[in-house]
Order: C-alpha cells, then sequence, then structure tokens
C-alpha cells in the first residue's frame, strides 16, 4: 500500500474541506471495494482517503411521501436489497445489489462508489439511468445535480471536479403501471465483471401499449450507454415480436464494444441484443 | 516518509481492544501484524477470494478491503471467535466431519461467512449456500463438502 492517510469526514462541508485540501491525490472512501485495490496496487495516485460514511446524508435511504427515493452514496448494497420499500417499488436495484461482488462485498460496496468508479461494466450504472437517477455533487462551490446518464465520460473517469463528491442518488416514484429490470451476462453464476449487462424500464398504459421506456446497455462502450433509440422502438405501440426486435437491433447498433479476455465484439454486440430484448420482457412482466 | 501511527478502539471478538497501527493498515494487517490474530489468511489482497472475511458489526468483509483506521468503534469478529475453548461451533464440527478442507487456508473464511449465513437464515437451501458463499474460493476445490458442511451444520441432511 502506498502511504495514504485517512480522515473521517463529519460533514458534507468537512468532506469538501479535506477533498480540497488534499488536492489531487485525495479519494472519497465509502466501501473501499474499488478504491482500496487502487491505492493498494498503485493503479490511481492516492494519498488520502477521506471517509464519508458518518455523514449521515450519505449513508442513509429516504423514501418520499410521493414514492421517490433517495439513496446516500454510501449506502453499502446489502442495505439496498435489504430495504422492504425498495424491494417493492425499486426491485432493478435488487438485482443490481445483489449482483455488485459476493456477500462480503456488498457488505461495504455502495452504489454511489460503483458510479463514481466509473468502470463501463459496472453492474449499479445501467439500472440509475433506467430509473433517471439524479446524482448529487456536493463541492468546493455549492451543490449541483447530474443526470446519471451524464456523469461518466470515459472508463474510470467521471464529471466530478476537484473537491467535489458524490452525496446521494435520487429516483422519482415509479409511475403507475411501470417495471424494470437489470441483467447481466458473465460465464459463472455469481462473482464477475460483465460480459454484457442491460437494463429496461418501461411502462405500459391500461391498453397494454407502451407509454414510455428507458433502455441502457454497459461494457460495449467507454461508458454505460442509454439507447434512446431502443426506447423509441417500444413506444405507442403494444409490446410485439416486432417491436422488441427493434429495440434490441437498436442496443446492437448503439453497441461499440472492445475485444477483451472478457468477451469478443462479436459477442458483445449480440449480448446486447439478447439482454435488451430480455429485460424489456422481465421489465413488462414486473409491469403488469 | 514518516510512518504515521494511529490508535484504534474497537471491540474484537467481544474484547475491548486498543491498538497501534499504521495508517495505511488494512484490517487484515492491524489483525495479523498487530494484535496477533492470524486466521484471516491474505490470498489474492483485493477481495476476490474471501481468505480473510471476518465479521464487521454484523456483516461480512474482506477485511483486506478495510483500512483499520475505519475499524474505530467497530465490533469486529474474527474465525478466533467461534469455538469456546476446545468447544468448537455445530459448523466447525460439520467441516471436520465432512472434511470440508484440505489445505485449510480458505477455511476461516468459510467458517465466518457461513456463520454468518446461518444467523441470518438458519435453513439456507443449497443454492442460497452456494450464492452467498460465492466470493470464498477453496484452490483444493472442495465446494461439494463444504456446502455439505454448511447443510449439515444447518440441520439438514446431507447425502
Amino acid at each position: 500500500m502506498q502511504a495514504v492517510k485517512y480522515a473521517r469526514a463529519e460533514s458534507v462541508e468537512d468532506a469538501v474541506r479535506l477533498l480540497q485540501e488534499g488536492g489531487d491525490g485525495a479519494r472519497p472512501l465509502a466501501g473501499g471495494t474499488d478504491v482500496i485495490v487502487q491505492a493498494r496496487e498503485r493503479t490511481r495516485d492516492i494519498d488520502l482517503f477521506v471517509d464519508i460514511k458518518h455523514i449521515p446524508e450519505v449513508v442513509d435511504i429516504q423514501h418520499g411521501a410521493d414514492g421517490s427515493l433517495t439513496i446516500g452514496a454510501a449506502t453499502p448494497c446489502y442495505q439496498i436489497y435489504g430495504d422492504d420499500t425498495i424491494a417493492e417499488r425499486f426491485p432493478i436495484l435488487v438485482d443490481s445489489c445483489s449482483l455488485i461482488g459476493g456477500t462480503a462485498i456488498q457488505g461495504r460496496a455502495s452504489l454511489g462508489g460503483n458510479l463514481c468508479n466509473s468502470s463501463p461494466a459496472a453492474d449499479g450504472i445501467p439500472s440509475l439511468i433506467v430509473l433517471e437517477a439524479q446524482v448529487e455533487i456536493a463541492g468546493p462551490n455549492g451543490r449541483r445535480t447530474v443526470a446519471v446518464e451524464d456523469f461518466c465520460t470515459s472508463p474510470g473517469r467521471n464529471v466530478l471536479g476537484s473537491g467535489e463528491f458524490v452525496v446521494s442518488l435520487s429516483f422519482p416514484a415509479p409511475a403507475e403501471g411501470s417495471g424494470a429490470r437489470f441483467l447481466r451476462f458473465i460465464p459463472r453464476n455469481e462473482m464477475d465483471i460483465a460480459v454484457t449487462n442491460a437494463a429496461t424500464q418501461l411502462r405500459l398504459n391500461g391498453d397494454g401499449s407502451v407509454a414510455w421506456a428507458r433502455v441502457a446497455i454497459g461494457a460495449v462502450a467507454p461508458t454505460p450507454l442509454l439507447v434512446s433509440e431502443a426506447a423509441e422502438a417500444l413506444v405507442g405501440q403494444p409490446l410485439s415480436e416486432d417491436s422488441i426486435a427493434a429495440a434490441a437491433a437498436a442496443s446492437r447498433a448503439a453497441a461499440s464494444p472492445i475485444d477483451d479476455m472478457r468477451g469478443s465484439i462479436r459477442q458483445r454486440v449480440h449480448l446486447a441484443g439478447v439482454l435488451t430484448e430480455r429485460t424489456i420482457r422481465q421489465a413488462a412482466e414486473r409491469a403488469a | 516518509m514518516a510512518t504515521e501511527h494511529i490508535v484504534v478502539n474497537c471491540t474484537i471478538n467481544g474484547e475491548s481492544q486498543t491498538f497501534l497501527a499504521n495508517e495505511r493498515d488494512s484490517l487484515l494487517e492491524a489483525l495479523r501484524d498487530r494484535i496477533g490474530l492470524t486466521g484471516a489468511k491474505e490470498g489474492c489482497n483485493n477481495g476476490n477470494c474471501g481468505a480473510c472475511c471476518v465479521n464487521m458489526d454484523g456483516r461480512i468483509v474482506n477485511s483486506c478491503l478495510v483500512m483499520a483506521a475505519e475499524c474505530e468503534g467497530a465490533e469486529i469478529r474474527t474465525v478466533e471467535g467461534l469455538a469456546m475453548g476446545d468447544q468448537l461451533t455445530p459448523l466447525q464440527n460439520a467441516f471436520l466431519e465432512q472434511a470440508a478442507l484440505q489445505c485449510g487456508i480458505c477455511t476461516p473464511g468459510f467458517l465466518v461467512a457461513a456463520e454468518s449465513l446461518l444467523e441470518q437464515n438458519p435453513d439456507p437451501s443449497e443454492h442460497e449456500i452456494r450464492y452467498w458463499l460465492a466470493g470464498n474460493l477453496c484452490r483444493c476445490t472442495g465446494y461439494d463438502k463444504i456446502i455439505k458442511a454448511v447443510q449439515q451444520a444447518a440441520g439438514q441432511s446431507v447425502v
């Protein structure tokens, strides 16, 4: 481990000050499941951890009276999938949080950390995108909010500036008749990095036609992708083999993956279509 | 660069502990090198293998992915805290009876993880056991025996 120091932030303002004073080598510490490894293996130059887990707002789950949801950025995965109201209203977050690492990782890892690690293959981010999550960021100039699909900029990079960190993620209430699903393809059953992943949220009208949809795919581009064309292929008509195939084709067209040890370009493009199709069908089952 | 020592106060296996650590130490390094509890093992040191698994505030964690400094006020349980003297837990006995270990390096992590599973889910299905233990790797590939040991400890019939 490089000579990394540790500071515990007691408030959002305290964290911003510590991060700002620490400069480029300072990183927020939530569950640490990525950032501690990066410090140890020196894949990032880190000399100060600012522990943000003692700030109540950052480790909290708040359900709004209107059905909206705010999750503190450092709230560990097990608390998210263990929350009965989240399981009932936002089951796609259970899909994601129960697939990030194994049990011991889920005891610490957070959705905010998954987002800020900004991996193209992150298993949390497609779900955040289709849920229209808003990212609450605190920094030296106060607070700002960014739509989650605009957060990641390239592998391992995002819009956070000097002294900034993610405080929480906010989700609008799911509309009546909506359902969402996240799926990941890996060669084993658990504990692996996605070859490709995908998420869909859609809302069905009373007559069964699709009123609204959002589709996102991961591990097929430098950042997780919102695929507007896939959603457009679904909206305004009943779900059919044709419309689902058109949405899957839109995801394949949007995918621009790399070849690596986990999968080939051809396999990943194919999977983007397959997982788009399956998440559409299963989101529709949840909407019904 | 001068090494900064920090003082950490926590509870380990039910006893209050105060220890000195390097600011850069992981909980695993603190347990093994500062406190002398060498049950938790260093395997991969990056969160993949589960050999360093301990219970922290009621949840299992990879102690290689926890900074010692984070443990101020925490309640830590390690494999050393399972048995009461010579009195093994039912899970530990089941590991012996089912021969659920070969080289033994992964065993402390499996025991801590499986004890935590049985605390939360006293009658887990085989699927639930395998899923819960997916973050614990055994190089000797004795998974079936480990699963059977957990089933035996849960009072299930084991074929």
